[in-house]
């Protein structure tokens, strides 16, 4: 376990530093000068001197390059061009958002998926089991913010029990902010759920021929309870690699969904600092992003080890 | 007989695709043209999906629009193909040596950014429009299809007919390109489809947030985008292009479950 684990801790390492560099280079190459652009049209040019010597923009590209990485591992983003604050705390006051979003739709795909997937393999090819799939199939092909659109149309304008956007923040309460979440967080939650309930499914299909299910009627134990002490546990491998990878579609939808409900989430800070150029913002929050989904498929993979001892001499 | 499912499925993309194409030809009415004083117009007889806030046809937009999802979606596959199905190729005839592990590592690399963030990292630097959309779509299809054909490919390495080919003297380029290719034909045909579907929804959710294709081309996304500041005005105008999106990839997904069973009769397990 040890080998394996110094094994991915070493291909993780240098995934990041590679994805930095790309990051890096890429936000390198946009044209234009930030400190002429925040100065404005008519700065004179000793001043754009001195404000590129102050954001260390006259330094040479290696440097700049060291410079950014060890300030993020010291949880330092640098400086906002636009609002002339750390990064770190922009990005810090947008988490309280986006990170519980991300979980409240989470938590929801998982109490939907779950139980559907279970109900639809435990009844295979009955009714119950073509209906859940059928709406699987509908999940999955609904994009998120058309759903988001329309439970705004139901439940915020014909309904009025939900506004339509916006975030009530997390000082008027925990209760108004998780309502405020409330629609972003469904509608984030229908694909995954209806992904995460299939794979279920046919995960649970997939043992349910296994001999130790066998076993497990043969000592006297109902259908229903062998799927769910002994098949449950066993298809819990491919449902979990699945939520790994699906959080990376999370991260992404929740960009977009942050956009349709105008929460202050990452997402929307992507795309006005994306609007107002202020470059070193984008370039901190998606090394961030691409972090978290690392990380999360690290964590996946370490843990699947750890469950499935077979995998850690496996390579892929 | 799941397979089946190609009948509804290829019904479905068929009448998107020939929408798409007839917009070539013949739409009801002139996209391009505003008529304001018919704007909002409902559902009916002269404009039979209504029209929106500039007095411009609903239908006839999402005819246009669907080229614009469909030329982004097909592309990002070819993309996806092009690049991946060779990577996989050369990844599984160099199995366990250095240019095997730097393509997988690449493939991890690629899958650590999701497509939305490519597509906002192209878009800072080289501004918004369908090409972008393009790459950013087409980029994250790469590891997709190199994984699928390296795994592919990989089996098919230790077969009876490759060791065949080998002994005749043919190189991996040969046995790769002549032997492997064709036996995985039908796999690249299931998962294009289901990347095609996924392009679908890629694409409009870029556009939705101004990422994808720029005005005054009509995009699905973009409609929507546009409706929502309307929505308790014309509702209608959030609910017609989310319809066309999900007919679209609803049939792309049948259709590729349905070719999937009838290409691989080894997948047809019993579920």
């Amino acid at each position: 376990m040890l080998h394996y684990l110094f094994r991915r801790s070493v291909a993780l390492l240098a995934t990041l530093v590679v994805a930095s560099l790309i990051v890096f280079l890429v936000i390198e190459v946009v044209p234009g000068d930030p400190a002429s652009y925040m100065l404005g049209m008519n700065a004179q040019p000793d001043t754009v001197a001195a404000l590129r010597a102050e954001l260390g923009l006259d330094q040479s590209r290696t440097l700049r390059y060291l410079h950014w990485v060890s300030g993020m591992l010291h949880g330092d983003f640098g400086r906002s061009y636009t609002y002339r604050t750390p990064v770190a705390d922009m990005v810090a006051d947008r988490l309280w958002v986006s990170l519980p979003l991300a979980i409240y739709a989470l938590t929801l795909s998982t109490l939907i998926a779950f139980p559907a997937g279970i109900w639809a393999a435990s009844r295979r090819g009955r009714l119950a089991d073509s209906a859940v799939m059928g709406f699987t199939q509908l999940g999955i092909a609904v994009p998120n913010f058309w759903f988001a659109l329309l439970l705004v149309m139901l439940f915020a304008i014909q309904l009025g029990w939900f506004s339509a956007g916006g975030f009530a923040g997390w000082d008027s309460g925990v209760l108004a902010s998780l309502k405020s979440l409330t629609l972003p967080a469904v509608s984030l939650a229908l694909p995954q759920a209806a992904i995460l309930t299939r794979v279920m499914r046919s995960s649970l299909l997939d043992v349910l021929h296994d001999d130790f299910m066998r076993t497990a009627r043969a000592k006297g134990l109902s259908a229903r309870q062998a799927l769910l002490r002994h098949a449950l546990r066993n298809a819990m491998i491919p449902v979990l690699t699945i939520m790994g990878l699906q959080f990376s579609f999370l991260i992404a939808g929740a960009i977009i969904i942050e956009n349709v409900f105008f929460l202050p989430g990452l997402g929307r800070l992507i795309f006005q600092s994306i609007a107002q150029r202020d470059l070193i913002v984008v370039e901190s929050v998606v090394m961030l992003l691409v972090f978290a989904v690392v990380m999360v498929t690290f964590l996946v993979d370490v843990a699947y080890a750890w469950v499935d001892p077979r995998l850690r001499h496996q390579r892929r | 007989m799941k397979w089946r499912s190609i009948v509804p499925g290829a019904s479905l993309v068929l009448i998107v695709v020939s929408a798409a194409l007839l917009s070539y030809l013949w739409t009801p009415f002139d996209v391009a043209t505003l008529d304001i004083r018919h704007r909002f117009t409902a559902p009916g007889a002269e404009h039979w999906l209504g029209t929106d806030h500039l007095g411009r046809d609903i239908l006839s937009m999402l005819m246009v629009g669907a080229r614009t999802s469909i030329a982004v979606a097909l592309v990002a596959v070819g993309i996806g193909m092009g690049i991946g199905v060779p990577l996989g190729l050369l990844a599984a005839a160099r199995g366990q040596s250095w240019v095997d592990e730097l393509i997988m590592r690449g493939n991890d690399l690629v899958f650590a950014f999701p497509s939305l963030l490519i597509a906002i990292m192209i878009t800072a630097v080289f501004g918004p429009g369908a090409v972008n959309a393009i790459i950013a779509i087409g980029i994250f299809n790469i590891p997709v299809f190199a994984r699928l054909t390296r795994g592919a490919a990989l089996s098919l390495w230790t077969r009876e007919f490759v060791l065949a080919a080998r002994v005749a003297g043919k190189g991996a380029l040969r046995i790769s390109a002549e032997h492997l290719l064709p036996n995985i034909t039908n796999l690249l045909i299931v998962q294009g489809t289901i990347q095609f579907s996924l392009g679908i929804l890629a694409e409009a959710g870029l556009s939705y947030v101004g990422l994808g294709a720029q005005p005054p081309v009509p995009s699905w996304g973009r409609m929507l985008a546009e409706s929502q500041t309307l929505i308790s005005l014309a509702p209608q105008l959030a609910l017609f292009p989310g319809l066309a999106i999900v007919m679209t990839v609803l049939g792309l997904n049948l259709l590729g479950d349905g070719l999937r069973d009838w290409l691989d009769p080894r997948m047809r397990r019993e579920r």
